[in-house]
C-alpha cells in the first residue's frame, strides 16, 4: 500500500520507538499534523519553537532516548535553532523535523523559505533535505542512527511540503549502512594497558569526568573504578551526576567556579584520567598551566576531542563504558595482589585537607536570604530525589555547586552554549518523561523571562515543573564580571522593571509563591514542591552575591578567587 | 606545514559546503581545492592544500572524518606522492618579446592555446615548483590573466624509501 510522506514520516518514528514529541504547527507541516492523530504519538503543543527543541533535549538528557522536535518552515525553523546548537554543544540526541517551501519553490525566496539546511550546517551533527519521498523512510532511519550513535547530536531532516504530500511504497529499513559513518567503540586493547600501566604508577592520581560518562550509561564502571582503586573524582559541569556527589571521594566541579579542592587537585595530580570530556575553557583555564605536573589519559569516543586543546600521554578513543570496563578487567588481577589505594591514602589526605580548610561557603549576615541557602535547602528537602534543570548565569553555579547529584541523568543544564531559557523547557521535557518524578527549575529572574510562555504548555499538559526563581534583579552573573572587572560600571545588567512573577504564574494558571524572609524558605518550599500543579516560586536574594570561587578569566586554575 | 589531503566525499548536493564551511567556521586555511567525480559513481575526490601548524593539521584531518559525508581522507605527506597542477596564463608578447617568451614556453614545455598580435595565452602543468617558476620568469613580461586548477595528487605505486 502507498503511504504519503506524512504518513511515512509519523509511521517511522512509531518504528524508532517514539511516543512523544514537541511541536508547533504551520503551514509546511499540515499534511503532517493531519495525520498526526492517527499514529500512537503524543504531541506536546509548546509556545514558541525554541522551546519545543529545549523541551526535547530536556527529555531526552533525563531520559536517555532521543528528543524529537517538528517545526514548520521559515520562521518555526529558525526559532529552532539555539536549541538545536544547545544540544550540538552538549550532544544531545534529537531529531529534528522541519517543514519547506514545495521543491520547485526552493531557492526563490518563497513564503517563509530559509535555507534551514545552510543555516543549521554547524549546529548539527548531520542534516538533510528530503527531495523525493522515496528517499523519506531511509532518510529518517539514517537521522535517528546518526542522532543516537557515536558521539550524539541533533540531526535536522528539512521537509518540503510536496514531499510529505506524495505518496510512495512504504519500506522501512532494519539496518543503516553507511560507508562514511564508523564511530569507534571498542578501545584498543594495547592503549588500554598503557592507561593501566600509568595507574599503577602514579602517585596523585585523579579522575575528571564529563558529559560522555552520562552518554554512554558509564556510570556504574566509572564508579567502580574509582572507588576500587580509592581513586577521588571530579566533574565538569557536564559530568555531574556520573559519579555520586555525595561519595566522599566525588570533589564537586572543577574548573571557574570549580570547588577549591577540586582545582587544587588537578593542580597537583600526577596523573589526571579524563573520561568522556573535552577540555573547555571554562574547565581548563589558561591552558599552559593547566595540570602541570600530569600525564594525562584521555578516553573519548570523539577523536577530535583528542589533543585538540591539551596534549595527551595515552589517548584513547573508544565508547567511555566499554573503555571502562576494559580498564577495570585488568585491573580485577592486579587488586588481588596490590593494595593501590594505600598507596593513594597520602595523597587522599591532601585533598582531605584542601577540602576542610576551603569548602565551599558564603557569607551568611544578616536578613537578607542567600541564593546558596534556597539550593542547599531544595537539596535537602529533596534528598537529592529529583531532575533538576537550570538556567543559565549564577543561578546556575549555585545549582550546581550546593546540590549533590547523586545518579546519572539528574541535571539538566546548558554546559557548551550557556543558552538562558534553556531550563524551563527542558524542565517540561524531563517533566514528560518522567510524569512522577520531582522536576525542579532552578531559575534566574533574567533567564526565566526568556521562555515563560512555555508556562501555557505545562499548566496545558499539567506538568507539575516546579520553578525556583533565586531573584537578584539583575543579570547576576554578568553584573558580577562588571563587578570585579569592568570597574563596577554596572551597564544595563539591574533590571529596575521587574514583573510580579507570582502574579504572572497565577495569569498563566499556574501557582505562584513568594519568598522574601529567611523563615519562608523552608516551609514555603515544602508547599510549592508537594504541590500537584506547575508551581513559580519567587525567592528574593541578595542582589550582590557573587559566585565563588571563580577563576579569571585566562588565569590558571590555582589562581581563585575566594569568598 | 603545507600538506595535500585527499579526500573521498559522498558526491551529494552540500558535500562542498560542509567542507568549505568546516575549513571556515575554524578559522583553517585553504590553499587550493580541487574536487571532481571519481570512476565510482557518486564518489567525488577533493584535493585540498591546507597550512597550519602539526596539532592543526591533525585536527583538520579528524574534522573531516568526523562529517558524516566523507568517505576517506588521506594525508599525501605521510606517503610518497605525485601531484600536479594546471594553469592557463595570457602573457603579454610583443614582437620584441614573443620570441623569448616562447622559450620559455619551449623549456617549460608550456602550450600556446591562443594567440593575438600583443599576447600569448598559455597552458602549462607541474607541481608547486614548476609552476611557481615559470609564473616567476613570466612576470617581467606582463602576466594578464591567470587561472589555476590547484592542485591534485596522487600516491605513488611504489613506496621506495628515500
Ligand atoms: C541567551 C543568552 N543571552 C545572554 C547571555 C549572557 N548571560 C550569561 S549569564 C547572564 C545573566 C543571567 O541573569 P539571570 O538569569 O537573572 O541569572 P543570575 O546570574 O542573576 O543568577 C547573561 C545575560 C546568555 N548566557 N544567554
Ligand atoms: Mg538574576
Amino acid at each position: 500500500m502507498k503511504l504519503t510522506g506524512a504518513q511515512i514520516l509519523l509511521e517511522s518514528m512509531v518504528k524508532e520507538g517514539v511516543d512523544k514529541i514537541f511541536g508547533y504547527p504551520g503551514g509546511a507541516v499540515l499534511d503532517i499534523y493531519h495525520a498526526l492523530s492517527d499514529y500512537p504519538l503524543q504531541h506536546f503543543l509548546v509556545r514558541h519553537e525554541q522551546g519545543a527543541v529545549h523541551a526535547a533535549d530536556g527529555f531526552a538528557r533525563a531520559s536517555g532516548r532521543t528528543g524529537v522536535a517538528l517545526v514548520t518552515s521559515g520562521p518555526g525553523a529558525t526559532n529552532a535553532i539555539t536549541g538545536i546548537a544547545t544540544a550540538y554543544m552538549d550532544s544531545i540526541p534529537l531529531v529534528i523535523f522541519t517543514g519547506q517551501v514545495p521543491t520547485k519553490l526552493i531557492g526563490n525566496d518563497a513564503f517563509q523559505e530559509v535555507d534551514i539546511v545552510g543555516i543549521s550546517r554547524s549546529c548539527t551533527k548531520h542534516n538533510y533535505l528530503v527531495k523525493d519521498v522515496k528517499d523519506l523512510a531511509r532518510t529518517i532511519k539514517e537521522a535517528f542512527y546518526l542522532a543516537r550513535s557515536g558521539r550524539p547530536g541533533p540531526v535536522l531532516v528539512d521537509l518540503p511540503k510536496d514531499v510529505v504530500a506524495a505518496r510512495t511504497e512504504y519500506y522501512y529499513p532494519k539496518q543503516v549502512s553507511m560507508r562514511s559513518y564508523n564511530p569507534t567503540y571498542k578501545a584498543n586493547k594495547r592503549q588500554i594497558q598503557k592507561g593501566v600501566t600509568l595507574i599503577k604508577k602514579a602517585k596523585r592520581p585523579l579522575i575528571f569526568t564529563g558529559g560522555g560518562v552520562i552518554a554512554s550509561d558509564a556510570h556504574a564502571e566509572l564508579t567502580r573504578l574509582a572507588r576500587q582503586l580509592e581513586i577521588p573524582v571530579t566533574s565538569s559541569m557536564m559530568g555531574l551526576g556520573s559519579f555520586p556527589g555525595n561519595d566522599p571521594l566525588h570533589l564537586g566541579m572543577l574548573g571557574m567556579h570549580g570547588t577549591y579542592v577540586a582545582n587544587m587537585a588537578v593542580n597537583y595530580t600526577d596523573l589526571l584520567i579524563a573520561v568522556g570530556v573535552r577540555f573547555d575553557d571554562r574547565v581548563t583555564g589558561k591552558l599552559e598551566t593547566f595540570a602541570p605536573e600530569a600525564k594525562i589519559i584521555h578516553i573519548d569516543i570523539d577523536p577530535t576531542s583528542i589533543r585538540k586543546n591539551v596534549s595527551v600521554d595515552v589517548p584513547i578513543v573508544s565508547d567511555c563504558k566499554r573503555a571502562l570496563e576494559a580498564i577495570n578487567e585488568e585491573f580485577a588481577p592486579i587488586l588481588s595482589q596490590e593494595d593501590l589505594p594505600r598507596k593513594f591514602a597520602s595523597w587522599r589526605d591532601k585533598i582531605r585537607a584542601w577540602e576542610e580548610s576551603h569548602p565551599l561557603s558564603y557569607e551568611d549576615n544578616g536578613e537578607v536570604i542567600k541564593p546558596q541557602m534556597v539550593v542547599e535547602k531544595l537539596y535537602e528537602i529533596t534528598k537529592g530525589e529529583a531532575i533538576i534543570a537550570t538556567e543559565v548565569g549564577q543561578n546556575q553555579m549555585w545549582a550546581t555547586q550546593h546540590f549533590k547529584y547523586h545518579k546519572p541523568r539528574t541535571l539538566l543544564t546548558s554546559g557548551g552554549l550557556g543558552t538562558m531559557g534553556y531550563g524551563f523547557p527542558a524542565a517540561i521535557g524531563a517533566q514528560v518523561a518522567f510524569p512522577d518524578k520531582l522536576v525542579i527549575d532552578i531559575a534566574g529572574d533574567g533567564s526565566i523571562q526568556m521562555n515563560i510562555q512555555e508556562l501555557t504548555t505545562a499548566v496545558c499538559h499539567r506538568l507539575p515543573v516546579k520553578i525556583i526563581i533565586l531573584n537578584n534583579c539583575c543579570l547576576g552573573m554578568v553584573r558580577q564580571w562588571q563587578e570585579l572587572f569592568y570597574d563596577r560600571n554596572y551597564s544595563f545588567t539591574c533590571l529596575e522593571q521587574m514583573p510580579d512573577f507570582v502574579k504572572l504564574a497565577e495569569a498563566f494558571g499556574a501557582e505562584g509563591y513568594r519568598i522574601q524572609a529567611k523563615e519562608e524558605i523552608d516551609p514555603v518550599l515544602r508547599q510549592a514542591l508537594s504541590s500537584p500543579y506547575t508551581a513559580v516560586v519567587d525567592v528574593l536574594v541578595e542582589q550582590g552575591e557573587n559566585v565563588y570561587p571563580m577563576v579569571p578569566s585566562g588565569a590558571g586554575l590555582n589562581e581563585m578567587l575566594l569568598v | 606545514m603545507r600538506h595535500t589531503l585527499s579526500v573521498l566525499v559522498e558526491n551529494e548536493p552540500g558535500v562542498l559546503s560542509r567542507v568549505a564551511g568546516l575549513f571556515s567556521g575554524r578559522g583553517f586555511n585553504i590553499e587550493s581545492l580541487n574536487v571532481a567525480p571519481t570512476l565510482e559513481d557518486g564518489v567525488s575526490l577533493m584535493t585540498i592544500v591546507t597550512d597550519g601548524e602539526e596539532l592543526i593539521i591533525e585536527q583538520i584531518k579528524k574534522q573531516l572524518r568526523k562529517l558524516i559525508t566523507v568517505i576517506k581522507v588521506v594525508d599525501m605527506n605521510e606517503v610518497k606522492y605525485v601531484d600536479r597542477e594546471m594553469i592557463l596564463l595570457k602573457v603579454n608578447a610583443t614582437e620584441q618579446t614573443r620570441a623569448e617568451v616562447l622559450r620559455i614556453v619551449d623549456i617549460f614545455r608550456c602550450k600556446v592555446v591562443d594567440v593575438s598580435p600583443t599576447e600569448l595565452a598559455l597552458e602549462a602543468t607541474g607541481d608547486r615548483g614548476k609552476i611557481k617558476a615559470l609564473t616567476n620568469l613570466l612576470v617581467r613580461f606582463g602576466i594578464k590573466e591567470l587561472a589555476r586548477t590547484g592542485s591534485v595528487a596522487m600516491r605513488r605505486s611504489m613506496q621506495i624509501e628515500d
